[in-house]
Order: structure tokens, then C-alpha cells, then sequence
């Protein structure tokens, strides 16, 4: 298929060697940038969520805050009425039927996993020492579910058996506590004491400072809540839908839903905005990519002008010598997007080799995916052929007996 | 353009041709329309050309050969009158199919060869085949390779155009004119840019091959001398047609010399 415009167009490119050269080495620029920036914001983004993730639920259901009703009837109609009424303390609820509620939950296709707590804040005491501490009462197995709590565990062994609990690394630090030792807990008027089974590192400094974990039973009777689960999280098989549906449980159930994006609307943003630069940045060096190859077939119509009009006294039709400067436009930019696509993959290996953390490992994981650098290649090249459009309608129209005197 | 150069010579009438080829009838060339410098060049010719001939046109410079060329070559529309190629009328017709008619029915030789400088002798003698059937057959192949050889150069088939000679780059184009036997094949100043001894080979070669395939010729030239070698002689000046007549047979082994030439 296209035999003469292919033959003619390869033909034209090698003839003009190093104009083809370095413009194939500005598009393979231009696709390494645009390959490596998205491959590195992805795997940063991702890096950020996983991290953010780690440690919280992707949606979490609570009982609605309690308010307070006036007490007078609503005023006639056609009267304006200023109340004034004091916002209630909020005490710590229970979620109604949240026992029936989880096995719904469960059985809707974009949850994975669903976990019951009961979390209140406290102190942990140990001798003269005494930390403010965020109790959270779970049942350890649906808890790895949501946050992969055995996997950040540093030290001994995840058991949540009663009178027993975990605690994050910093805070067994701030109680002189190792494996094995005994904690107070307090909570209001109520005290109970631990055996610390495992310590964990959380991802946050603020968190494994402030962490205790211990079984749902032993969290409800220190709270005062027998039977009860403040809130539920849930873990999502996208997290991405964690918005949709936050939205659609608040709507179904009388309970407050918060996704993860609303728990850190400041983080999404920022996340938002970096990926907005992204895309400009892509855009731009595309532009200009656009513009390199649309540069250089320019100057090959006019440098081939003669050759054109031979072609077409020739017998060739317009349709033909476009065909063979689109083509151009095409091979310039699919042999562009192999190369980029290779140094992409090198500036990768070079990153993740010499950028390293201070523990010696990749700052975060970062890799160009086979589907990123199709997508990529296959932008560069329809750019290619976009950027030959003007100059092949330039040759298509030449007249020949005008190119042929030339 | 008002009245010829010199008055038209009584022309013996053109030789009978068995069944023609192109015809042209009244036909004009008018450049800038409509603007002041507004200029015909072509003013009313008429003549055909039959299968077979080998005919040239000769004149001064400035007398619309190239423009004649042009429009018989379909490279250039003409402003009035009648083109007919084997009696389909070509005025009027649109870009795309002046341009398959120009592949089916002409080849050209320029003056200064214009071969594709990035292809070799073989591959530009290949281009019409590859250009009208998107492929190169191995009898097309083969077809070119004889073509070259009977061109004389069976040894430089590999080369490109820089590595060969003007001699020898006008006989590439020669055999890529010909190479699938178009019925007429129009040359402008095929030997312009050679030495005597080039003219006189190239020129022998195209009455060779007219001789073998009995392809029709028209030969743009300036020379008197291959000319008088021609069977046919269209002589334009000022735009008109004033001199159609056949040569000498006995003249057109080398003499110079036209019947009713001044």
C-alpha cells in the first residue's frame, strides 16, 4: 500500500540526511520530556495517595452531626424570625444498625473492604508519663483490609487479642515501651491496661506519635459505646469513585459520608493544579515538536519544488505528492517517538539509580507504562502528519510547468 | 500579439497520417486576465499530430514553444479552442484527470534531464510503473533493465544521476520516457544542454526507439540541424504557426536543410 508515495518520501528524507537527522532528534526530545514528565508526575502522584492512603480509609461512613431543634413552632407565614440557638457538643455515637449496615456494604461492587471503629482520643499513660493519644478500637483483620496494618508493622507481631494493643513507633519512643511492656489507656472516667503486641510505623510522623490500636470490644466499653462503631471505612477497588459514591451513601442512609478526596481537599488540589501544569507543559512541547517538523518539510517543499513537478508532469496526482509529504510528517514523528520512547525509559533508569532517598532507596517508584508510551508515541506521530498538512497541500497545489523551470 | 515575425511560408502540405494521435484547434493563450499587462502568446493554432510521427517544433525564443509544450503536455490549460487527444476533448477537463490522461498517454524529456536526483538510473526509469501501480512487478523491472540497455547503459543502472554524465543522464530520461510505451512523447530541447557529439547520440537514439516502438515524437529544439532531421517541422513565432512542413527524407541523416526552409 502506498508503494510509490512511501518509496518517494523515504526517498526524500534520506536524501536530505541531516535536516532529517535533527529534526527526528527534536521530536525524540520533545516525547522523551513529554514520556518522562508523565511517568514521573504519575508515579509522584501515585506515590503521594498510596502514602496518603495508607494510613485512612478511602470513604468513611459516621452518624450525622447532632443538632439542635428549636423547641417553638415555626413562625406564621409572611413573619421573619432570628433565632438564635447554642451548636450542641458533639458526643461520641454510635452508628445505627451499622452490624446490618456492613454486609450492604460489602455486597455493593466498587467496595472491597468494610471495617467497623470505634475511635475516641485519650491518654496513654506509663509512669509519670502520659501522651494524648487517638484510641482505635478494630477488628484487626477487616482493618488490614483498609490500611494493611500487619504489612507496617516494625516491631512484633499484629495480634489484637483483649487487653491487647498496638501502638505506633514514635509513641512506644515517647513511653520508653518495647514489645511486651503494659500501657494505660484512658478515656473520660474509664482505664484499662494493654500489652503492647506490635508497634508500627504509619507513614506519619503525627500518627505513629498519637496511634493506639486495640480490638473493637475493648475501644467500646473504654468509649461507652457497647456494641456501637463510630464510624465504618471503607476500602474501594477504585479510589477514584470514592467521591460518586460518598455522594450516593449520604443520599441512600441517613449517615455522613466523606471521601478521601473531601478528607484532603487541600492535598487533591494540589494534586489537581500538578496535573494541570502537566498538561500544559505536554502541550507546549508538542506545539513546538508540531512546529519543528512542520519547519522542516516547509524548507523540503521548497528545496524539492523541481522534483515536484517532475512527479507530477510525470503522471502523479496531487493526491500522491500529499500522500508522500504527510507520510514524511508521519515517519519523521513515529521514528521521533521510538527514540524518545528509549530515552525516556534511560532518563527513568537514570532517575530511579542516582535519586535516592536517604535510605539509599528510589525517592518513590516511577515507570514508563507500555500504555503511556504507546499513547505518547501515537500523540507524536498524528502530530507529525498534523504538522505535514500545511506543507503537503503547499506541494500538492504546485503547479508543474512553473516547478519544472525553477 | 498582432501579426507574425515574417510572413508564412507556402508550406507543402503535412504528410497524411494514418490516424491522429492529438488535435489542436484554434486554440489561445492568454496570460494575466483582466489585469493591464493582460498578453496572449498563443493566437489561434490548429494542427495535429498522428500516431507515429516525429515531428518538431522549432521557433525563437519568446514564441510560445514552451507554452504550446505546456498545454499539449496538459500541464497548463489554454485560454480558448480545442485539445482532443484520440478525439477526447481535453479543454475544460479538471486537474485530476489532465493528470491521469498525462500518465496514460505522455512522456517527457526536459532539457536538463530532471531526473530524481535520490534515485538511481533503474529507479527512475521504474517511478512511472511504480507511480501508476503502486508496486514494481519483476516484468516491470525487467522491462526497465531492457529499456535501459537498449539505451546503452546496461553497466550504469545502479547509479545516480550525479555519477553519470549529461549524455547519459538524458538517455536515463529518455528510457524513462518510454518505459511503458506512452503514444507520444514530448521532448524540450532534449540535447540543449550537450556537447554535438551527446546531441548527435541522444538524437539518433530517440529516432531508434521511435523506430522500434513507434511511439510520436515532439521535439522542441532550437537547432535547425536536428530539425532537419525530424520528419515534421512546426515552425511558431510570435504565437502563430507559420511554417508546417515535412523534411527532406534524404536530409534527415545529418544535413541540414527543410523543404520550403528559408
Amino acid at each position: 500500500m502506498l508503494g510509490f508515495e512511501r518509496r518517494v518520501a523515504t526517498r526524500f528524507l534520506r536524501e536530505g540526511r541531516m535536516q532529517t537527522v535533527l529534526i527526528i532528534v527534536g521530536v525524540a526530545a520533545g516525547v522523551a520530556v513529554v514520556a518522562y514528565i508523565s511517568a514521573l508526575i504519575t508515579g509522584l502522584q501515585q506515590n503521594t495517595i498510596e502514602k496518603t492512603l495508607g494510613a485512612q480509609a478511602h470513604l468513611t461512613l459516621s452518624p450525622r452531626d447532632d443538632v439542635v431543634l428549636a423547641a417553638r413552632a415555626p413562625a406564621s407565614t409572611g413573619t421573619r424570625e432570628l433565632v438564635q440557638t447554642q451548636p450542641r457538643a458533639q458526643r461520641p455515637r454510635s452508628i445505627g444498625n451499622w452490624q446490618l449496615l456492613v454486609p450492604l456494604l460489602e455486597a455493593m461492587p466498587e467496595v472491597a473492604a468494610v471495617s467497623p471503629m470505634v475511635s475516641a482520643a485519650g491518654l496513654a499513660v506509663r509512669g509519670e508519663a502520659s501522651k494524648a493519644i487517638a484510641l482505635v478500637g478494630v477488628d484487626l483483620d477487616r482493618y488490614d483490609r483498609i490500611v494493611s496494618l500487619r504489612s507496617k508493622v516494625v516491631d512484633g507481631t499484629a495480634r489484637l487479642e483483649p487487653g491487647e494493643g498496638i501502638i505506633g513507633r514514635e509513641l512506644a519512643d515517647d513511653l520508653g515501651v518495647r514489645v511486651g511492656d503494659r500501657v494505660g489507656i484512658v478515656t473520660g472516667g474509664v482505664s484499662d491496661s494493654l500489652r503492647v503486641t506490635a508497634l508500627v510505623d504509619l507513614g506519619v510522623r503525627e500518627l505513629n506519635r498519637r496511634t493506639v490500636i486495640v480490638p473493637l470490644r475493648t475501644a467500646q466499653s473504654l468509649v461507652g459505646l457497647p456494641g456501637g462503631a463510630t464510624s465504618l471505612d471503607l476500602t474501594l477497588v477504585d479510589i477514584w469513585s470514592a467521591q460518586t459514591l460518598a455522594d450516593h451513601l449520604a443520599a441512600r442512609w441517613p449517615y455522613q459520608a466523606e471521601s478521601w478526596q473531601q478528607a484532603n481537599a487541600q492535598l487533591v488540589s494540589a494534586l489537581n493544579a500538578q496535573s494541570v501544569s502537566t498538561a500544559v507543559i505536554r502541550g507546549v512541547v508538542m506545539v513546538v515538536v508540531v512546529l519543528g517538523i512542520a519547519s522542516v518539510l516547509v524548507v523540503s517543499v521548497v528545496q524539492k519544488q523541481r522534483e515536484i513537478g517532475i512527479l507530477r508532469a510525470m503522471g502523479a496526482t496531487q493526491g500522491q505528492v500529499l500522500r508522500i509529504f504527510l507520510l514524511q510528517g508521519a515517519i519523521v514523528g513515529a521514528l521521533g517517538s521510538v527514540l524518545g520512547v528509549l530515552l525516556a525509559v534511560a532518563l527513568i533508569w537514570v532517575f530511579t539509580r542516582f535519586a535516592l532517598g536517604a535510605d539509599g532507596l528510589p525517592l518513590f517508584n516511577i515507570t514508563l507504562e507500555p500504555a503511556l508510551a504507546l499513547r505518547v508515541a501515537a500523540i507524536a506521530t498524528l502530530c507529525g502528519v498534523l504538522a505535514a498538512v500545511a506543507p503537503a497541500r503547499r506541494a500538492a497545489r504546485l503547479d508543474p510547468a512553473q516547478a519544472i523551470r525553477l | 500579439m498582432s501579426a507574425p515575425a515574417r510572413p508564412a511560408q507556402p508550406a507543402p502540405q503535412p504528410p497524411a497520417t494514418p490516424a491522429v494521435l492529438l488535435a489542436l484547434e484554434g486554440v489561445r493563450k492568454r496570460y494575466n486576465i483582466g489585469l493591464p499587462n493582460e498578453a496572449e502568446v498563443l493566437h489561434g493554432l490548429s494542427f495535429t499530430i498522428g500516431r507515429g510521427e516525429f515531428a518538431a517544433l522549432i521557433g525563437p525564443s519568446g514564441s510560445g514553444k514552451s507554452t504550446l509544450l505546456n498545454i499539449v503536455g496538459l500541464l497548463e490549460h489554454m485560454t480558448a479552442g480545442s485539445y482532443r487527444i484520440d478525439g477526447v476533448e481535453m479543454n475544460g477537463l479538471d486537474d485530476a484527470t489532465l493528470t491521469l490522461r498525462r500518465r496514460s498517454t505522455l512522456g517527457f524529456v526536459f532539457q536538463f534531464h530532471h531526473l530524481l536526483p535520490a534515485f538511481s538510473a533503474l529507479e527512475n526509469v521504474t517511478l512511472p510503473a511504480l507511480m501508476r501501480e503502486g508496486r514494481i512487478t519483476p516484468a516491470r523491472r525487467e522491462r526497465a533493465r531492457a529499456v535501459l540497455a537498449a539505451v546503452g547503459l546496461g553497466d550504469a543502472m545502479g547509479k545516480r544521476p550525479g555519477e553519470l554524465s549529461g549524455g547519459m543522464q538524458q538517455r536515463v530520461a529518455i528510457a524513462r520516457a518510454l518505459v511503458l510505451e506512452p503514444p507520444l512523447v514530448l521532448a524540450d530541447e532534449p540535447t540543449g544542454n550537450l556537447d554535438t557529439g551527446s546531441a548527435d547520440e541522444v538524437f539518433a537514439l530517440m529516432r531508434q526507439m521511435h523506430a522500434e516502438l513507434k511511439t510520436s515524437f515532439l521535439v522542441v529544439t532550437h537547432d535547425p540541424r536536428l530539425a532537419a532531421r525530424c520528419d515534421r517541422v512546426l515552425e511558431l513565432v510570435d504565437g502563430r504557426l507559420v511554417r508546417d512542413g515535412a523534411t527532406v527524407p534524404e536530409r534527415r541523416e545529418g544535413r541540414e536543410g527543410l523543404v520550403g526552409g528559408s
